[in-house]
């Protein structure tokens, strides 16, 4: 709600410096959660600066690895509908259609969306407790309404869950996050990428002061033929997930060679368990299977009231998208259950 | 106030072209609505999570309210107060008004322009389809199965002149 | 050319034009200069005391003009009485800024000033209040050992307490073969509405104000402005000519009218307060209700006894209180009942009436309960119901004005294809998906306030009508058109409807599906009584050839006035002008429900609705794909827009049962899901296919037009026929709303 200075840089170089000089600067690229945040006075920026003009964050290109490079700027929907994008990662495509409203995935940006922040009522609300947003001051989430909160990963001092369709995706894919700051430019392999609650529920990801997310990468490793995104939810449209799943798999014959599960609604980050996706090599398609996977996903899952049910609820997920992934003709829009 | 300076900003909204000073904490939507008088875009919720707001940047639908408007110099907006080819209304005009497709008329100007904007992607084929791609315009009076069905009329190329 | 008559007729809305292009005007949408910003302050404690508030900072921040609280609020109206809006409960109606208690989370506490929008929502972050917060109860669950019966009010005749028991209860039910007993939990709604409140308060100077704002009722609002502020009745204008919906919120003055016009005659500025979204929740809501059920049947279907007992929320300040345990008997002719109807006051705002208040709430558990019986008897639902159909309203022994849910049950169970349905639960798979059909009864009465009509036939020989009742969606300019067109025979194009400005005669609210009868029932007695004038004036015209001629004999049709049966009498409305000298006819007529006829008769508007649901039978999402409702409603004056009322209140029952409730957090004492991306409406993406069906219901007593409303009728009985086809799909009986799907797995 407050004032704020705003300038457009042009180059990346030029926006890294003028937020890694000024702790109260942020970027400003889709706007569609930082400015949500600072209506509800729960972001604070004294200057934003405006990267949406740098071409050279705006493209998506082919890789010499036969992967492929999505530009931290180009937007939500210009991603999901890219040529490229639907042929070989239709599972990102899935997602990033799955999640907000039409207008908002032509508005956000492929970088944004991994930095957006929970959608805790608490955290909203900026005359409660909640140490994500004040540290220290509790989590009235843990003994309150909390049907909507994390069973995995979580901690005494926050449930939240991270709220993204399209990272469930990009975990799933094991996309790689090039970062650029003032020290020099890093890439983050996903599951690295954000962090769990743990003591410093503030603390949503492991970017620094100044630095950028510039791209993000889609190594060749493609699931195009086999892969579902389900998302369950409140309503079938414009609402966050309980639980959503990406499932994807690559086949040798009947039998599968490589899986990858990744839960979104259930915790502070998107969760996989390379684990569990090692159980199902060499395995039949069977459900049976599917629910030694799930039951391994899952171990260690605390409900806490209001949100148990999303226990058996994400077994019975990761294995319906399973299932759902031997068919992905049948998606429906949406990402509700197909089969 | 810390910061009084406006920055002047070149928009060019319904074909005419505006040059406003304006405090970069302005949101679009309060731009057209309170220094425009543009108050066909609707404020429901001003937080994106309505679409009462949208309207039509460089060919794009997008929700104004959480538009900073000095982010958007040189851009080209479209509000429903531009839809109609002057007195002669856009067909999805004419078939809101003929499928009923509204009641108390406040999420209708963010209806059309989303349905103008998703008819442009071009990505929606079936009545499913459109009814997902629109989902981010609620209607609260439950005036929906008219505004799909008018949508469809104008896609289907049956809008009766 | 001939006058078709318009009644009856799918004329398209006549305000459509401007709703499209974005020219229709709202509370907030008036464009005027020197323009000042409210911006409200809310309690962020439930109960307690406002111990101090420090300004300074908001007060420092350039653009500030003025900050209201309780500390510099002037002093206003001392009586309860005169901040008693006409839809008042018993009680002691809230005073915003009146003191430093706080009776509810989100209570108004300020009101900052500002030039512009944006600088008071920031000083909004800059005040500082301490409070001292007490112990609060917000949770009806938990606080039933407070239940009481409601005060009796004001309001009471519109909502009377339930029937005395008949029979005895206690014994019928315990010898009873065949009996079922259920409790219904449901939660908290806000009506949400579109359209954000605002108000927008234009100061005209020496205590007079023009007064847009987002209303039910203009009268309603502009009398309690004059009342609260010592003004003068003529010198307070309130306008609403557009309402982006209110669905109940709007019957009551809400608090940012209160704090705009203080601002207003404060400063003698003019000023504009909206709300955000989130403030939205900081006023009226539908309650939270328990309600138990027991009924009973013999071995033939014939239901022996029922009980129905229910518990509401109100405030700590007034008594809001609804028709929840009145139902069943006006349905069905159980000979032993036991009703009870308590209220639980709770550290809330005051509940308001909210799309069919009571009604849906009390008929999902009616219906889910006969449902449930249903299947003790092994009979088909919808048999059941026939076999305990009353032609009487068992509650009164009194005949009802007319009945047609008979036709309602044949009629949609034909459209929906009841008869194909297999009983047994969780017998129709589709892939994954258990395919489940419900069905149930709808009732909602049928009011008819008192309303007064201005009925002109102007210079220019067109019709004016004028009445002070609002448009909130429902389609009332068009079908007012549509009435006033016939009676006086013009066309439509020569007739305009004058509304939404309290300037105007007399309207209460716009609310119980009553603005057809009340406001159309008072068009009819005005151009009646205009057309009696013009007759009287055409009669004593020299050489008059109507002179001879029988008042009942001489017809207004095709804009003229002529005689049956007599081609070669009749006189233009130009001419009758002329005749006038050129001066315009005009009356009023105030006209009220025939209350000494009606009180021999029960009233009430009923339907069926049929659902088919489909469950996924692992992860239990829930997908509504086939709705249909037939409705008996009396007269439908304007099917295009009475089938959209439909439609839109099925939804209001699908996301009733499916979607929508506010979350309180009992630690807390406030609402946490507060917007609309947690706040679940449907969305495009849930609307099934839906068919609306208008039972033929002619009812000559009801009142001048035949007509009951059709607002809230349809909303009633889709719950528990959601419900049903829930159990149907799955076998699983879920009692408390909304059916997430996760209480399905």
């Amino acid at each position: 709600m407050n004032s704020f200075d705003y300038k457009k840089e042009i180059t990346v170089d030029s926006a890294i410096k003028a937020v890694s000089a000024d702790y109260k600067a942020m970027f400003l690229a889709g706007g569609t959660n930082i400015i949500d945040l600072w209506k509800y006075n729960l972001a604070h920026p004294e200057k934003l600066i405006d990267i949406n003009d740098i071409a050279a964050l705006s493209i998506i290109e082919q890789l010499d690895n036969d992967g492929i490079r999505l530009g931290a700027l180009v937007k939500n929907a210009a991603t999901a509908y890219d040529p490229l994008v639907e042929k070989h990662y239709p599972l990102l495509s899935k997602a990033i259609l799955a999640g907000a409203s039409a207008q908002i995935r032509n508005m956000a940006t492929n970088g944004g969306n991994l930095l957006q922040r929970t959608r805790c009522y608490y955290f909203y609300d900026p005359d409660v407790p909640c140490s994500k947003r004040m540290p220290g001051s509790g989590c009235p989430a843990i003994k309150g309404r909390n049907r909507i909160h994390a069973v995995l990963g979580a901690s005494e001092h926050c449930i939240a869950v991270f709220p993204s369709d399209m990272c469930v995706a990009l975990a799933a894919l094991e996309a790689v996050v090039n970062v650029v700051g003032p020290e020099g430019e890093r890439n983050i392999p996903f599951s690295d990428f954000h962090r769990l609650p743990g003591h410093t529920p503030d603390l949503d990801n492991n970017l620094q002061q100044g630095e950028i997310v510039t791209s993000i990468d889609l190594p060749p490793g493609k699931f195009s033929k086999h892969y579902a995104y389900l998302k369950l939810r409140d309503r079938h449209s414009y609402a966050f997930a309980l639980v959503s799943v990406a499932a994807a798999f690559e086949m040798e014959g009947s039998t599968i060679s490589k899986a990858r599960i990744a839960l979104g609604g259930v915790a502070h980050k998107p969760w996989r368990v390379p684990e569990a996706e090692e159980l199902l090599k060499g395995r039949k398609t069977t459900v049976e299977n599917f629910a030694l996977a799930a039951d391994r996903i899952l171990s260690g899952a605390i409900g806490r009231g209001d949100n148990d049910f999303k226990i058996p609820l994400a077994k019975r997920a990761i294995i319906r998208a399973c299932e759902m992934a031997l068919e992905p003709e049948m998606q429906i829009p949406g990402a509700g259950p197909s089969l | 106030m810390e910061n009084k300076s406006g920055i002047l900003t070149s928009l060019t909204i319904n074909n005419n072209d505006y040059k406003l000073e304006l405090l970069p904490w302005v949101s679009l939507l309060d731009m057209l609505r309170e220094r425009l008088n543009l108050t066909g875009t609707k404020k429901g919720c001003d937080h994106g999570q309505c679409g009462a707001c949208t309207v039509l940047c460089d060919g794009r639908r997008i929700l104004s309210c959480l538009t900073l408007a000095v982010s958007k110099n040189g851009s080209e907006i479209l509000t429903i107060e531009g839809i109609a080819a002057g007195s002669e209304l856009h067909p999805l005009q004419k078939a809101f008004i003929e499928n009923d497709a509204f009641q108390c008329g406040y999420c209708t100007p963010g209806q059309i322009c989303s349905a103008i904007g998703m008819l442009q992607e071009g990505k929606a084929q079936t009545r499913e389809e459109v009814k997902e791609l629109m989902s981010g315009n609620l209607c609260r009076c439950g005036a929906n199965v008219g505004i799909i069905d008018a949508i469809m009329q104008v896609k289907e190329g049956s809008g009766h002149e | 050319m001939e006058n078709k008559p318009l009644i009856g007729q799918p004329v398209s809305r006549l305000e459509g034009l401007e709703k499209v292009t974005g020219s229709a005007r709202y509370a907030a949408d008036y464009h005027v200069s020197d323009l000042l910003y409210g911006y409200v302050i809310n309690s962020t404690i439930t109960k307690g005391k406002i111990l101090s508030i420090d300004v300074s900072a908001v007060l420092a921040l350039e653009g500030v003009v003025k900050i209201f609280t309780h500390e510099n609020r002037p002093s206003l109206a001392w009586f309860d009485l005169q901040y008693a809006d006409m839809d008042a409960p018993p009680g002691t109606v809230f005073k915003p800024l009146s003191d430093n208690i706080i009776r509810y989370n989100g209570q108004p506490v300020a009101l900052i000033v500002a030039e512009d929008f944006e600088t008071a929502r920031y000083a909004s972050t800059l005040l500082k209040v301490v409070y001292k917060e007490e112990p609060f109860d917000t949770v009806l669950s938990q606080n039933l050992d407070k239940a009481r019966a409601p005060k009796k009010g004001m309001s009471t005749p519109l909502k009377p307490p339930p029937p005395e028991p008949a029979g005895n209860f206690d014994k019928a039910f315990g010898k009873a073969d065949f009996k079922t007993e259920a409790t219904y939990h449901h939660g908290t709604e806000h009506h949400n509405p579109l359209e954000l409140f605002a108000t927008t308060a234009i100061y005209e100077g020496d205590g007079k104000l023009t007064i847009y704002d987002k209303t039910q009722g203009t009268i309603n609002n502009q009398f309690y402005i004059a009342n609260v502020f010592g003004l003068k009745y003529k010198n307070v204008r309130v306008l609403a000519p557009y309402v982006g919906g209110a669905f109940g919120s709007g019957l009551r003055p809400q608090h940012q009218l209160f704090l705009c016009v203080l601002a207003s005659l404060e400063l003698k500025r003019n000023v504009r307060v909206t709300l955000e979204r989130k403030q939205m929740f900081s006023f009226g809501h539908r309650p939270q209700t328990i309600q138990s059920l027991r009924f009973s049947a013999d071995s033939s279907g014939m239901l022996t006894a029922m009980n129905h007992c229910a518990a509401g929320e109100t405030s700590s300040y007034e008594d809001y209180n609804e028709i929840l345990s009145s139902w069943s008997h006006k349905l069905y002719p159980a000979a032993n009942t036991l009703f009870e109807y308590k209220l639980v006051p709770l550290d809330l705002a005051t509940p308001i009436d909210m799309r069919a208040p009571g009604g849906v709430t009390a008929m999902h558990a009616i219906e889910c309960i006969m449902d449930e019986l249903a299947y003790k008897l092994d009979m088909d639902p919808l048999d059941f119901r026939l076999k305990n159909y009353s032609e009487i309203d068992p509650s009164t022994k009194k005949p009802f004005t007319s009945k047609e849910l008979k036709q309602c049950y044949e009629k949609g169970a034909e459209k929906f294809g009841w008869h194909l349905r297999n009983p047994k639960p969780a017998s129709t798979k589709k892939g994954n998906r258990l395919v489940g059909w419900g069905m149930a009864t709808g009732i909602w009465d049928a009011y008819q306030f008192p309303a007064r009509a201005a009925a002109v036939l102007t210079k220019d020989s067109r019709l004016e009508v004028h009445n002070a009742a609002t448009d909130i969606g429902t389609g009332t300019l068009t079908v007012m058109t549509q009435i006033a067109a016939d009676e006086f025979g013009i066309s439509a194009d020569d007739v305009s409807f004058f509304y939404g400005d309290s300037k105007k005669p007399f309207s209460m609210f716009q609310g119980g599906s009553a603005i057809t009868a009340s406001t159309g029932t008072a068009i009819i007695a005005a151009i009646r009584e205009l057309k009696k004038k013009i007759i009287k004036k055409i009669k004593e015209m020299p050489d008059s050839p109507f002179e001879k001629i029988p008042e009942h004999q001489i017809v207004f049709r095709n804009n003229s006035v002529s005689v049956q049966n007599r081609p070669d009498i009749c006189i233009g409305f130009q001419d009758l002008i002329r005749a006038n000298n050129g001066r315009e006819f005009k009356v009023t007529k105030l006209a009220g429900p025939d209350v000494l006829k009606l009180r021999k008769y029960s009233k009430a508007a009923h339907s069926a609705s049929f659902v088919e649901v489909e469950v996924d039978k692992d992860l239990g999402t829930i997908t509504v794909t086939r709705a249909v409702t037939a409705v008996a409603a009396g007269k439908i004056i304007n099917p295009k827009t009475a089938k959209s009322q439909i439609l839109g209140s099925m939804i209001w029952g699908i996301s009733k049962a499916l979607h929508e409730e506010t979350l309180i957090d009992p630690n807390l004492g406030k609402y946490i899901n507060a917007n609309l991306g947690e706040y679940h409406i449907p969305s495009h993406a849930d609307i099934p296919e839906m068919e609306v069906i208008f039972a033929q219901e002619d009812d000559t007593l009801i009142n001048e037009l035949g007509v009951k409303g059709v607002g809230e009728i349809g909303m009633t009985a889709i719950p528990a026929a959601v419900a049903n086809a829930v159990f149907h799909a799955t076998g699983k009986r879920i009692n408390d709303l909304p059916i997430h799907f996760d209480k399905l797995i």
